[in-house]
C-alpha cells in the first residue's frame, strides 16, 4: 500500500501549523505526528474539513502512560487514530499531557464518537477532557478511587492478599 | 372520544431496562425516560463485565494475550485472535505463509457467519419469531463442529499464534468446510423467506433506529451498521490483510440505516462469506503454516526432545522473562470483525510484554449511539435496536 496521501497530509500540516508540530515518526508505514496540546482542536478540525485530506473518521482514541519508558518527558499521551474515506489512508496524532496539568481539549465538538472514548480514558487514566458534555467514569463505579491503567497502579489491589497464611487455621 | 383520550394526564416515568434483562443479551443497564410507551431520553450504564483486559495484556507475554482476545467477542473469537496476531506480526514486520493466511480467512469467515446467525436469530427471537432462531442455531452448530474439529474447542478457540497457527488443519478439513459451504445457502434463503417480507418483521424494523451516513461517521460506527447507513466501507476490501485481496466478494450497503437494513446487510454478508470460503477452499495452497523463525514459533516436539537447539528455542520462548521480543514501536492495525472495525493499538518497549494494548472494540463504539437511536421510539423498539446493534458485553466492557 502506498502512502502518498499521508505525506501530502504531512506537507500540508507542516505548512499550516509550522509551530505546533513537535515530531513526525514513521514505523512500519504508520505515520504518527506529535503535536502541541494547545493546537489540538485546530489541527483536528483542519484534518477533518480540508477538502483534499478529509480525515473525517476518528477510528480510535487511546491513552498511554509513559511512566516506565525512558526518555519521554511528559508522562501521559492521548493518541488519535484518524482515517480518511476519500484517500483510504490513516494518520495518528499524538498529544502529550503532563502530570501537572491533566487537562486537554475534548474533540467531542468534532466527532461524537469521542463521547465514550474520552470517558474511557478519563476513567482509566484520569486525564480530564475540557468541553466534554458529561465527563464521568464509564466502566468503573462512580466512587472508585484511582485509575487502573496508570503504570503505578498496584497490581495486587487494595486489601488483596498476595498469599494465604495457612498456619492461622 | 378522541378528545377524551387526549386529556388523560400522563406522567414521565423512569425505568431500568437491564442490567439483567432477557432482551439485553448481556449485562448492561439502560435507563429509559418514558412518556407512556414513548422513549423521551435514554442513558446507558456499562462496565458490569469490565475485566481489565488491557491491563491484563500489559502483564503477560504476547502470545498469552490470545486467550484474552478470545473472550472479548465470544461469538467470533477467531476474528479477535487473527486481528491481534496480525498486529503483532506487523510489529515484527513478518508475513505468514499463504497457506496460513488462507486458513485464517476460512476460519474468520466461518466465525463471521456464526456471529451473524446468532445476531439475526436473537433479533428474531426478541421480536417473537422463534423458528428463525432454531434454523440459525442448527447451522451454527455445524460451524462449531468444524471449529471443534480443527481447534479442539467450540468457543474461545485460541487457534492462531503470532507467526502462524497452533497446528495445521487436520485431514478431512477441506471436505467438511466444502460440505458446509455447499449446503448452507438454502438456510439463508429459508430465513429470508420467513422474515424479509414478513409483515410483522417489516413493521417492527423498517424506519426503526435509523441513522444517516454523516451521523454514523461522526459516531465512529463501523461494520454492518455503517454499511446499512449507505457507506461502502469494508476493511477487507479497503485495507486488505491476510490475502483478502485474492478473493472475489461484494460489499452490501443499505440506504436507510435502520434495523431492517442492518438485517439485510448481515444476510447478504453471510452469502458473500460463503463465496469467500468456497474460493479459499478451492485454492487452498500447500506448504507450511508457520513462519520459519525459531525465535517466534515453538519448535516441533521431536526437535525439543532430540536436539539441543530445539530445547534451547523451546526454553527461550516458554520460560518467564524470555519469549520473543519485538522491536520498539507503536502500531495500530484494524481488521473487519463481524461487528465492525476491530483495532489493536500496541506499544512495544522492546521487551517480551506489550507496554500498552488498547483495543478499539466495535461494540463499545457502536453502542454509544444507542441513546440517540431510541429517542422518540416506543419501548418495544428499543429491543429491536439493541438486537440489531448486536452488542457483545465482553467486548463492550473489556
Amino acid at each position: 500500500m502506498d502512502y502518498p496521501e499521508g505525506n501530502q497530509a504531512l506537507a500540508k500540516l507542516r505548512a499550516t501549523f509550522p509551530d505546533s508540530i513537535i515530531e513526525v515518526k514513521e514505523f512500519r508505514r504508520d505515520i504518527t505526528v506529535t503535536i502541541k496540546k494547545e493546537a489540538l482542536l485546530s489541527i483536528m478540525q483542519f484534518l477533518r474539513d480540508d477538502e483534499e485530506l478529509r480525515f473525517n473518521y476518528l477510528a480510535s482514541i487511546s491513552g498511554v502512560d509513559y511512566l516506565k519508558i525512558e526518555g519521554v518527558e511528559n508522562r501521559f499521551a492521548v493518541v488519535y487514530h484518524l482515517y480518511s474515506f476519500k484517500n483510504n489512508c490513516r494518520l495518528a496524532i499524538k498529544t502529550f499531557v503532563t502530570e501537572g496539568s491533566l487537562d486537554i481539549d475534548s474533540v467531542y465538538p468534532l466527532w461524537k464518537t469521542a463521547d465514550w472514548q474520552e470517558r474511557e480514558i478519563y476513567d482509566l487514566f484520569g486525564i480530564i477532557f475540557k468541553g466534554h458534555p458529561a465527563l464521568k467514569r464509564v466502566f468503573l463505579p462512580e466512587d472508585y478511587e484511582g485509575h487502573p491503567l496508570r503504570k503505578d497502579y498496584s497490581l495486587e489491589g487494595r486489601g488483596e492478599r498476595s498469599r494465604f497464611d495457612y498456619e492461622e487455621g | 372520544m378522541a378528545d377524551e383520550i387526549k386529556e388523560i394526564p400522563t406522567e414521565r416515568m423512569v425505568i431500568n431496562f437491564g442490567p439483567s434483562h432477557p432482551a439485553t443479551h448481556g449485562v448492561f443497564r439502560n435507563i429509559l425516560e418514558l412518556d407512556g410507551e414513548r422513549i423521551l431520553d435514554a442513558e446507558v450504564e456499562i462496565g458490569f463485565l469490565h475485566s481489565g483486559f488491557e491491563k491484563l495484556g500489559e502483564n503477560r507475554s504476547y502470545n498469552q494475550f490470545i486467550p484474552i482476545a478470545d473472550r472479548m467477542n465470544y461469538l467470533s473469537p477467531l476474528n479477535n485472535d487473527v486481528g491481534y496476531v496480525l498486529t503483532v506480526e506487523k510489529l515484527f514486520g513478518i508475513e505468514v505463509p499463504p497457506r496460513c493466511q488462507y486458513i485464517r480467512v476460512i476460519m474468520c469467515e466461518l466465525n463471521r457467519i456464526a456471529d451473524h446467525l446468532v445476531s439475526i436469530g436473537m433479533h428474531a427471537v426478541d421480536i417473537g419469531a422463534m423458528t428463525v432462531f432454531l434454523y440459525a442455531y442448527k447451522q451454527r452448530e455445524i460451524i462449531y463442529d468444524i471449529l471443534e474439529f480443527v481447534t479442539g474447542s467450540r468457543m474461545n478457540n485460541c487457534y492462531p499464534r503470532v507467526g502462524g497457527l497452533v497446528t495445521d488443519v487436520p485431514e478431512g478439513f477441506e471436505e467438511k468446510v466444502k460440505d458446509f459451504a455447499d449446503h448452507f445457502l438454502p438456510t439463508v434463503d429459508d430465513i429470508e423467506r420467513l422474515l424479509t417480507r414478513n409483515r410483522i418483521w417489516v413493521d417492527r424494523n423498517k424506519g426503526i433506529g435509523a441513522i444517516s451516513a454523516e451521523e454514523a461517521i461522526s459516531w465512529g460506527l463501523s461494520g454492518p451498521i455503517l454499511r446499512a447507513a449507505g457507506v461502502e466501507r469494508d476493511i477487507r476490501k479497503d485495507e486488505p490483510y491476510s490475502s483478502y485481496d485474492h478473493f472475489d466478494f461484494e460489499i452490501p450497503v443499505g440506504t436507510r440505516g435502520d434495523c431492517y437494513d442492518r438485517y439485510l446487510v448481515r444476510m447478504e454478508e453471510m452469502r458473500q462469506s460463503t463465496r469467500i470460503i468456497q474460493q479459499a477452499i478451492a485454492n487452498l495452497p500447500g506448504g507450511e503454516v508457520n513462519v520459519d523463525d525459531p525465535k517466534i514459533i515453538l519448535p516441533p516436539k521431536e526437535r525439543v526432545y532430540h536436539t539441543i537447539e530445539g530445547l534451547i528455542h523451546h526454553f527461550k520462548l516458554i520460560m518467564e522473562e524470555h519469549g520473543f521480543q519485538p522491536p520498539k514501536g507503536e502500531i495500530y492495525l484494524a481488521t473487519e470483525a463481524p461487528n465492525g472495525e476491530l483495532g489493536f493499538f500496541i506499544i512495544s518497549d522492546g521487551t517480551n510484554k506489550p507496554y500498552r494494548i488498547h483495543v478499539r472494540a466495535p461494540s463499545f463504539i457502536n453502542y454509544s449511539v444507542f441513546p440517540q437511536l431510541v429517542r422518540g421510539h416506543m419501548i418495544s423498539d428499543a429491543v429491536a435496536i439493541i438486537s440489531s446493534l448486536n452488542i457483545i458485553a465482553g467486548e463492550l466492557d473489556r
